[in-house]
């Protein structure tokens, strides 16, 4: 019920995920952030079984700061995204596999910015957008028509305000906020929040009423 | 054995060609990543991996244990030449891959290999496909791999003849992998080709339907 999107962007990538916090029927908090920051420009979002998303994401931050430590500079992203499904790929086939899928996003002066796209199997594809979750289904489609290489950063709002609005129009589950990030090279900036837009209400015709008599 | 074995191996669909012709052999691939069966998360995902100067290996199957295997394999060969000082050869790469996917018989990786390959000094054309289990076929005309595995051989049976060269072969190739995937749902979406002679290994990407 949980849903994910990635967009890259000139130089940047912008990150989005819902708010929405569930458990079955019942949506316990509706300001939930469900990306996590591994270094300094690296920006991972990660959705699917509940504790697990966040004991794997922690674990992974907490090695990515790790590698920081001990040999002064950050890990490219390409690097931690290979660490990051290395870890997926070798819990899986372990009695503790994490069913998580998850999007990594970042920016380093070599490759600039890039977005990674990695399901629970462990199988890792680098992509010019991505999406998680059942929105995926309708958010694909959009992103197809109206993405473009090398979009500015209000280019990019436009087109993940209207990826939002589709799942809002036509999923059946109510997502009605997304939490929103971009990743670039000052760093990671968090962006309000978005919504879908609200239409105005059609105007029905008019009934006229007859007169019987 | 496995029952799920079958499953897996068409989760994120995808296919591997390779043939032999004179001095020189090639290597093709789709490009889809399919997830689910029904959605396709990416066309640009290639699963040739170049693992030396003459040495290629093509993958099909579940497409995270397609990069565990290219890089467990990447870091054998890189091991082997260090220790070796000298290039590895087709047939003890096989041997390695095949006894990698065996060690884990019980609970194996699900990915079908193609390795091809020129033989050191010679370059005679080496072709060998490998199953999940690391049972390994040599071939001397061509291999075939992935969810249209059926499709492929009725194509390169009767479009392969023997000495062909290479402009020849990547045609002969080309059209077998481009009509087999064309009847299949989970492979296409692109394709990708790989020509190894003795002096030079060119890489093609086909114009496919991309559906």
């Amino acid at each position: 019920m949980e849903c994910l999107i990635g967009i890259r962007g000139k130089d940047f990538v912008l990150m989005a995920g819902d708010s929405v916090a569930g458990r079955s029927v019942v949506a316990m908090k509706k300001d939930h952030d469900k990306m996590y920051q591994l270094s300094n420009r690296l920006l991972m979002a990660a959705c699917g079984e509940g504790g697990d998303t966040v004991q794997f994401a922690e674990y992974i931050a907490k090695n990515i700061q790790l590698y920081r430590m001990r040999n002064g500079y950050d890990l490219s992203t390409k690097a931690a995204a290979s660490f990051t499904r290395r870890n997926l790929a070798d819990y899986l086939r372990s009695s503790t596999p994490y069913f998580v899928n998850l999007l990594i996003g970042g920016y380093d002066d070599s490759d600039g910015a890039d977005l990674y796209y990695m399901d629970y199997l462990g199988s890792m594809v680098k992509l010019p957008f991505g999406v998680h979750g059942y929105g995926s289904f309708f958010v694909l489609s959009v992103m197809d028509r109206y993405y473009k290489e090398d979009m500015t950063r209000d280019e990019a709002l436009v087109l993940l305000q209207r990826c939002i609005d589709e799942i809002h129009e036509r999923f059946i589950i109510n997502l009605n906020s997304f939490k929103v990030k971009i990743v670039d090279k000052e760093g990671i900036h968090v962006m309000k929040d978005l919504r879908p837009t609200t239409k105005q209400p059609e105007e029905t015709p008019g009934t006229q009423s007859m007169d019987i008599v | 054995m496995n029952g799920d074995a079958d499953k897996l191996l068409a989760y994120n669909g995808g296919a591997v060609v390779a043939m032999a012709g004179k001095q020189c052999v090639a290597l093709a691939s789709d490009m889809r990543f399919g997830r689910d069966q029904f959605q396709t998360v990416s066309s640009q995902f290639p699963k040739l991996y170049c693992l030396g100067p003459r040495l290629y290996l093509g993958l099909t199957g579940l497409i995270s244990d397609i990069q565990t295997v290219s890089e467990t394999m990447q870091y054998h060969v890189n091991l082997y030449e260090l220790n070796e000082r000298r290039q590895v050869k087709p047939h003890v790469f096989t041997s390695m891959l095949s006894n990698h996917l065996y060690a884990k018989r019980f609970g194996p990786f699900y990915v079908e290999s193609i390795v091809a390959g020129l033989q050191p000094k010679t370059y005679e054309p080496y072709l060998a496909s490998l199953d999940i289990l690391g049972g390994t076929t040599v071939s001397k005309n061509f291999s075939v791999t992935g969810t249209c595995k059926a499709q492929l051989y009725g194509m390169c049976e009767p479009l392969w003849k023997t000495d062909l060269d290479s402009m020849n072969l990547f045609e002969v190739l080309s059209q077998a992998l481009l009509n087999a995937v064309d009847r299949d749902a989970l492979s296409g979406w692109g394709a990708t080709v790989c020509i190894i002679e003795p002096d030079r290994v060119t890489l093609r990407t086909l114009k496919a339907r991309m559906d």
